[in-house]
């Protein structure tokens, strides 16, 4: 089971890691694990689980361009982000590290701390309430680069970039 | 048909003529990295793409400013490690501690040049857009990736239009005595909002009148309303621009804003998002601990100069204290020739070593719980510059020394 995080709109790469816990800041870059969200939304480090799933309003990951930032994300283990519109840096940040993220709003349809089912596979999401939620299907490109998982493994298996036709 | 100037340039990039909203992969002409992220896109680049030798020594650029000089045993570890590898790769543009911010750096060196396409792992790299380059912000993985292989792929954007635009027919529009362009950007992005131009570029026309540093505000402040790149088009200035990037009339806008210069007011961006902008006049009387004049988007020798005309002959209020921390070496060094910088001493500012300073809250004046900061950065986040419980409001340089003198975030008009 993945347990639902709600966030709000215009949630900032300073809000997800604060710049003064890069990991040129930190002493054991592994400690950066500690740190999604430590002002925002204390709880989340300690408590989030792998394959739970963060849901949140518009604009998620606005702000610089530290992939620190979904790497915390990632090293906690979560399994999707769902929001109907993401930075876009933050978005090739976490494609590239094989973070799935869906464009939908689901902030209505879901509460925060609701147990469900990720199915990724399929792009479903099956609530403790027995609501089947389909998640849009992102683009071919993208679906290619998190198969790969992630854009080095891509490019390494391909010799290319997403969207360029095989040479 | 007629093309955007990111179209233009990312057709040139892409050997073939791409629209908005198809997906290229383009040759890259500059690839930027510094300090904070290095240390993980070297090690992208050595361990996971396998690769020795970065595609081009003599474009990529390697820039220490965002811990310069260094803040802990930690980050002079990690700095003396990206330094002995850009040594070992040969970078020729390799700029240590003290040179300043890499965005005002590369366009004093004339490493960024109209028409390319300049990648660099900092959101801010919009920046080069000043001297109508397509610069784009991105994390350590896509940046390795670009500086191995000289390539990187883009969904071409759209183009969102911000046109200046004033009453003073047939002569240079201009701004109302203390505004400046931090206002016109601010402005800009209360219109359009931090998600108006996600994953679109902006292009700033009607402002042929600024200088580069000028349009360096405009091009940073075009990352906090979401965009890709922020252009301005390369008229006005002292560039060699290519024949083939010109504003072409019929091209596409996904969207225009209008800004008239005869009636913007100063704007100031409250805590804690940037495009949460009011005219300062509806702002109410907001007292400061901490005035901090710097960075990317405002700390540059235009912006020390417009302060020192403010502070001349007078003394920071009782109670703040002034930070002042330029953009680059540069100008510092003709803030120190005109006398400019020894104005902001004599009136009581305390001055930093030029790069990031404060504006992501590692060193040289982070704020404490608490404390309210008029800040001439772009980013307002809480936890910005430092503690969570500090309050960050956005403006230009003129509104900081005003706010200097009062100790209340103020007009420049009150002053002079
Ligand atoms: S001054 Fe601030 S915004 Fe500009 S490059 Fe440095 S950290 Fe980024």
């Amino acid at each position: 089971m993945s347990r639902v995080w709600i966030f709000g709109q215009d949630i900032n790469t300073d809000q997800i890691v604060p710049g003064r816990f890069a990991p040129i800041m930190l002493k054991n870059e592994d400690d950066l694990r500690k740190y999604p969200f430590v002002e925002h939304r204390p709880d989340f480090a300690g408590t989030v689980r792998p394959g739970d799933i963060i849901v949140a309003g518009n604009n998620f990951g606005c702000g610089s361009s530290r992939e620190y930032a979904p790497l915390a994300l990632k090293m906690v283990g979560v399994g999707a982000i769902v929001a109907p519109l993401f930075a876009r840096i933050f978005f090739r940040n976490a494609l590239n590290l094989g973070i799935p993220c869906f464009t939908a709003d689901l902030t209505a349809q879901l509460r925060d701390g609701q147990e469900v089912e990720l199915n990724l596979e399929d792009g479903l999401i099956l609530t403790d309430d027995g609501r089947r939620i389909e998640l849009p299907p992102p683009p071919v490109f993208l679906r290619e680069v998190w198969a790969a998982g992630g854009i080095v493994p891509f490019y390494r298996q391909h010799g290319r970039f997403p969207g360029e036709s095989a040479q | 048909m007629a093309q955007t100037l990111s179209e233009q340039i990312l057709s040139r990039a892409a050997g073939r003529p791409v629209r908005a909203g198809e997906v290229a992969t383009v040759a890259v002409d500059l690839v930027m990295m510094h300090d904070s992220l290095s240390p993980s896109i070297i090690r992208i680049i050595e361990d996971e793409l396998g690769a020795g030798q970065v595609w081009d020594p003599e474009r990529v650029a390697v820039v220490i400013d965002h811990v310069a000089p260094a803040a802990t045993v930690q980050t002079a570890e990690k700095q003396n490690e990206v330094r002995r590898w850009a040594q070992r790769q040969g970078i020729r543009h390799f700029y240590d501690v003290g040179r300043g911010i890499s965005h005002p750096v590369l366009v004093e060196e004339g490493v960024a040049q109209p028409g390319m396409v300049i990648v660099g792992s900092d959101s801010h790299s919009t920046a080069y857009g000043c001297v109508g380059a397509f610069g784009s912000g991105m994390g350590s993985t896509d940046i390795a990736l670009a500086a191995a292989t000289g390539r990187t792929w883009f969904r071409v954007p759209e183009t969102v239009l911000v046109r200046a635009v004033g009453t003073h027919k047939g002569v240079p529009l201009r701004f109302r005595p203390g505004v400046s362009a931090k206002d016109l950007a601010l402005r800009a992005a209360r219109e359009l909002r931090a998600d108006g131009a996600t994953y679109a570029a902006v292009e700033w026309h009607g402002v042929e009148f600024l200088t580069v540093m000028e349009r360096m505000t405009l091009a940073t402040l075009s990352i906090e309303v979401g965009a890709k790149a922020g252009i301005v088009p390369p008229v006005g200035i002292d560039v060699q621009a290519p024949e083939w990037l010109r504003v072409e009339e019929g091209a596409s806008y996904s969207r225009i804003v209008e800004v008239d210069l005869d009636t913007l007011e100063p704007q100031v961006s409250a805590p804690s998002f940037v495009d949460n902008v009011s005219d300062l006049s509806d702002l109410g009387r907001v007292p400061v601990d901490v005035v901090y004049l710097g960075t990317c988007t405002n700390g540059h020798y235009e912006d020390m100069a417009a302060a020192a005309r403010i502070l001349k002959g007078k003394h920071v209020a009782p109670g703040v204290r002034m930070m002042v921390v330029p953009a680059s070496r540069d100008a510092l060094l003709r803030a120190t020739e005109d006398g400019t910088l020894a104005t902001l001493i004599a009136a009581g500012a305390a001055l930093g070593t030029p790069g990031c300073g404060a504006c992501i809250g590692r060193h040289m004046g982070v704020l404490g719980p608490g404390e309210t900061c008029l800040f001439t950065g772009n980013r307002n986040f809480r936890g910005r510059m430092g503690s969570p419980e500090a309050n960050i409001y956005l403006a230009s340089a003129e509104v900081a020394a005003a706010t200097a003198l009062t100790g209340y975030i103020a007009h420049p008009q009150e002053i002079l």
